[in-house]
């Protein structure tokens, strides 16, 4: 009873912040005079993420707009540096059990966002802010269905990154005599070929734990195909299956015969995708984050001073992910936290963080001008491709699956013992995906490989 | 009246760190210990961050799965590691330390520079320490690059990314053998008792030898084929990791020792000397025995840190290389990332549990030093 009160009082201060809100938009583009209200907002703002570094500039284009819009906010940016949100994710988790959220924080669309927080009851729904800002149509109806629990939708969606591709330097690969493989046997043999032209060159450059599951993500998304992919992670196909482990094997395979000899004392993706600027590598596996770093930082031209190619055998598929920021149930600023998601959302802060950071918008309506080369080609592959979840970056699978089975990954690379690795994790599976939620969330991706 | 009004005094000023003691470290080990025999984090359908999420109690299923679960062989082999490298990092910290100690005790000239140069690491934290170790092991870099300068080939050892193990051996030999250890600890303990009349003690040791040998003997046997035979070794690249750890401690050990060597009287090398003795036996027969008690302190202060080990490991490491993980780093991640609050507890537990095994009986011993006294 006491519960069901306050989900009413929730709903009823939601409802009314939207009847609020519903007339701000139409009217902040008409007058300025509205514009004038909306900035008059005032008091702090913190933000929570893991964008530093190399990211950095992006997130804060985005702030800009955001300061732009709402001088008088006050904003504290604290971000917790570490590739994929390892450390941040610790300090965000004190935090929200504590009971000190930040206002609004990045996690990952898919399991991350719904097997960890909106389940956990640690969300407000942001059904109403959708519908008075008509996002409804101007987002992929599969990337929202993956961010829906329980018919609410639970956050705004910032970027949408690519993880099934292979960065090169085509002067470097035209030098060497190879060409970007079409299967995975094929890698093999390219490697052997590179290695007998020039021993001292790495075939495959990777750095950083998350890498190395993610090349294992996408040597199982070209083994299984689309279909069987997702079948793995909703329970309908095990892990001891016959294929799961053909895939093991070609992971074993590559890692040993193709992969730099130190992607383990690599901390993170730079110092990787630094060995393919360099000529020390052939190619470096990983998102399209990379592409910021080799055209923002190592001053290349897209195509012809790097160039990319989806990963074996993916072709016709977006392995995606996708950053989202939401509303946590007791934000101090929760007023502005909802400007906030509403600058996340629009054209304009879309626009100024994706093309920045490498990805692009999950707006259908984005200003594709602004962006690079091979942004517009992820954004067109975006529409048509088959859309699937990235098991490395939350999408796929919970956190209590992905973190235990980086570990048996990383054991793995040294036993190369494909039996006890797949039985353990069909147990690993079995044991910690809740069996209705995993066929609702799973339902929406499929419905979404399906429909394309 | 003057001393009761000390009392006073004395219960009033010790009482505020009571307070804080008694919520801030035993509060908090009372419920990381709670929460360790509780289900919180490993049902996948009670979500871990829910606010008052339903937690029950388990027992001891969760130790149970740490030691024999078949997803959990990372812990195994962390504890595996944290014993290798303790035993490693101690026999070059207080080796090292000891040599060097020595060597500063010759009147060496410019004695306070060396003294400076060989505590200076200390001053570093953990986290330097390992990106600068990190940096220096690369495989294609640092060390060994260094004999192309002399026109060598480059080395191709692996550093801290080796995967290669010295000593293998399987799960339940590992078992097998700490269970020997064990009993050869108490029946070593029952056979003085019995020699030295403390006749009732020796039986309860002789008790306790019978029912935890059988306890042992079952948990081994009982042990699930899945992780019977799962192997464990030395790993080569835990030789990296001392290293850097012996760099940064070692002056520590120095000190301590240099302290020590100063404070034994001239007189007493003198009079071995007097006595015929070479500079040799000097040192093996008068220096080195009254050094005890500073091996002693020194090993319980290295071994507590290397038991906890956390920063070192992270850094180089980065969390995924298992041939250099630790339990503290396996914990940390576990509970922060995987959300299994109440595994990650009962590792927590397992370490406390550890380092209580070397504090407890080193602070027993000088308590009834001081009582003595």
């Amino acid at each position: 009873m006491n519960v069901r009160n306050r989900i009413f009082s929730v709903g009823l201060a939601l409802s009314m912040l939207a009847a609020g809100a519903s007339t701000l938009p139409a009217q902040a583009q008409s007058t300025p005079a509205a514009t004038a209200a909306a900035s008059s907002a005032s008091g702090n703002f913190e933000v929570f993420h893991w964008w530093a570094g190399a990211e950095a500039p992006a997130i804060s284009a985005l702030l800009d707009v955001f300061s732009k819009q709402y001088p008088g906010i006050k904003i504290t940016n604290s971000a917790v540096a570490g590739g994929a949100g390892v450390n941040a994710h610790a300090v965000l988790k004190t935090r929200m059990l504590g009971g000190q959220p930040p206002d609004s924080f990045q996690v990952h669309a898919g399991w991350e966002l719904i097997g960890t927080y909106a389940i956990a009851n640690t969300l407000e729904p942001l059904d109403d802010l959708y519908k008075s800002e008509g996002w409804m149509d101007k987002f992929p109806k599969s990337l929202l269905d993956l961010m829906s629990y329980n018919g609410h939708i639970w956050s705004v969606p910032l970027t949408i990154h690519r993880a099934n591709l292979l960065w090169y330097i085509p002067a470097n690969l035209a030098k060497w005599g190879i060409t970007p493989p079409k299967t995975w046997d094929e890698f093999l043999t390219t490697c052997a070929t590179l290695k007998a032209k020039d021993p001292t060159v790495a075939p495959l450059a990777i750095g950083a734990t998350f890498l190395q599951v993610q090349l294992f993500e996408n040597i199982l998304l070209a083994t299984l195909g689309p279909k069987d992919y997702v079948n793995l992670f909703q329970g309908n196909l095990k892990w001891t299956d016959d294929k799961v482990k053909a895939a093991f094997t070609m992971y074993s395979k590559v890692l040993n015969q193709c992969v730099n000899a130190d992607y383990a004392s690599l901390g993170d993706w730079v110092p990787a995708a630094e060995m393919v600027v360099s000529g020390k590598a052939a190619f470096h596996l990983d998102g399209d984050w990379a592409a910021g770093q080799f055209s923002t930082n190592d001053k290349l031209a897209p195509k012809t001073g790097f160039g990319w190619a989806l990963t074996p055998g993916t072709d016709g598929v977006f392995d995606f992910l996708s950053d989202a920021f939401e509303l946590p149930k007791g934000a101090p600023d929760r007023d502005n936290a909802l400007l906030w998601l509403k600058t996340v959302g629009s054209v304009a802060g879309s626009d100024a963080m994706n093309p920045l950071k490498g990805s692009i918008s999950p707006r259908l309506d984005s200003d594709l001008s602004k962006y690079s080369v091979y942004s517009q080609s992820a954004a067109a592959d975006f529409k048509t491709a088959i859309i699937v979840p990235s098991l490395e970056h939350g999408a796929a699978a919970p956190e209590a699956f992905t973190t235990p089975f980086t570990d048996l990954l990383t054991a793995f690379n040294t036993s190369g013992d494909v039996d006890s690795v797949t039985a353990a994790a069909e147990q690993l599976a079995e044991q910690t995906t809740p069996k209705a939620l995993a066929s609702a969330t799973m339902a929406a991706t499929m419905a979404a490989t399906t429909t394309k | 009246m003057r001393m009761s009004r000390d009392r006073r005094i004395a219960v009033l000023m010790i009482t505020p760190s009571i307070i804080l003691l008694a919520i801030f470290v035993y509060g908090f080990i009372g419920q990381t210990i709670a929460t360790s025999l509780s289900d919180w984090g490993t049902d996948p359908n009670k979500p871990a961050l829910m606010p008052g999420v339903l937690i029950n109690f388990v027992g001891l299923k969760n130790y149970q799965d740490l030691f024999t679960g078949l997803l959990n062989a990372r812990f195994r082999g962390d504890l595996v590691n944290t014993v290798f490298f303790t035993a490693l990092f101690l026999a070059v910290c207080l080796g090292l330390g000891l040599l060097l100690a020595i060597m500063l005790d010759q009147n060496t000239r410019g004695e306070g520079i060396f003294r400076t140069v060989f505590l200076f690491p200390m001053a570093l934290s953990f986290v330097v320490t390992a990106t600068v170790w990190r940096w220096l092991f690369q495989p294609n870099g640092g060390f060994n690059v260094l004999p192309t300068m002399l026109g060598l080939d480059k080395l191709n050892f692996g550093w801290f990314t080796d995967r290669t193990t010295f000593i293998s051996f399987t799960w339940q030999q590992m078992f097998l053998f700490v269970a020997l250890l064990i009993l050869m600890a108490m029946a070593y303990f029952a056979v003085t008792r019995w020699q030295g009349r403390r006749r009732t003690a020796a039986v309860y040791f002789l008790i306790g030898l019978g029912l935890l040998g059988g306890v042992v003997l079952t948990a081994a046997l009982g042990l699930p084929a899945s992780v019977r035979n799962e192997r464990h070794g030395l790993n080569v690249a835990i030789i990296a990791i001392v290293i850097a750890a012996a760099w940064q401690m070692s002056g520590y050990t120095m000190a301590m020792y240099l302290a020590g060597l100063r404070g034994i009287p001239e007189e007493l090398r003198e009079a071995a000397r007097v006595d015929g003795c070479t500079e040799w036996q000097v040192y093996r027969y008068v220096v080195l025995p009254l050094m005890q008690p500073i091996t002693l302190s020194a090993a319980i202060i290295l071994g507590h840190i290397s038991l906890k080990i956390f920063d070192l490991v992270f850094v180089m490491g980065g969390g995924s290389n298992q041939q250099i993980d630790m339990p503290s780093v396996n914990m940390y991640l576990t509970t922060f990332q995987g959300n299994n609050f109440a595994l990650g507890s009962a590792i927590a537990v397992i370490m406390l549990i550890m380092v209580a095994l070397i504090i407890i009986p080193y602070l027993i011993t000088q308590l009834r030093g001081e009582t003595q006294l």
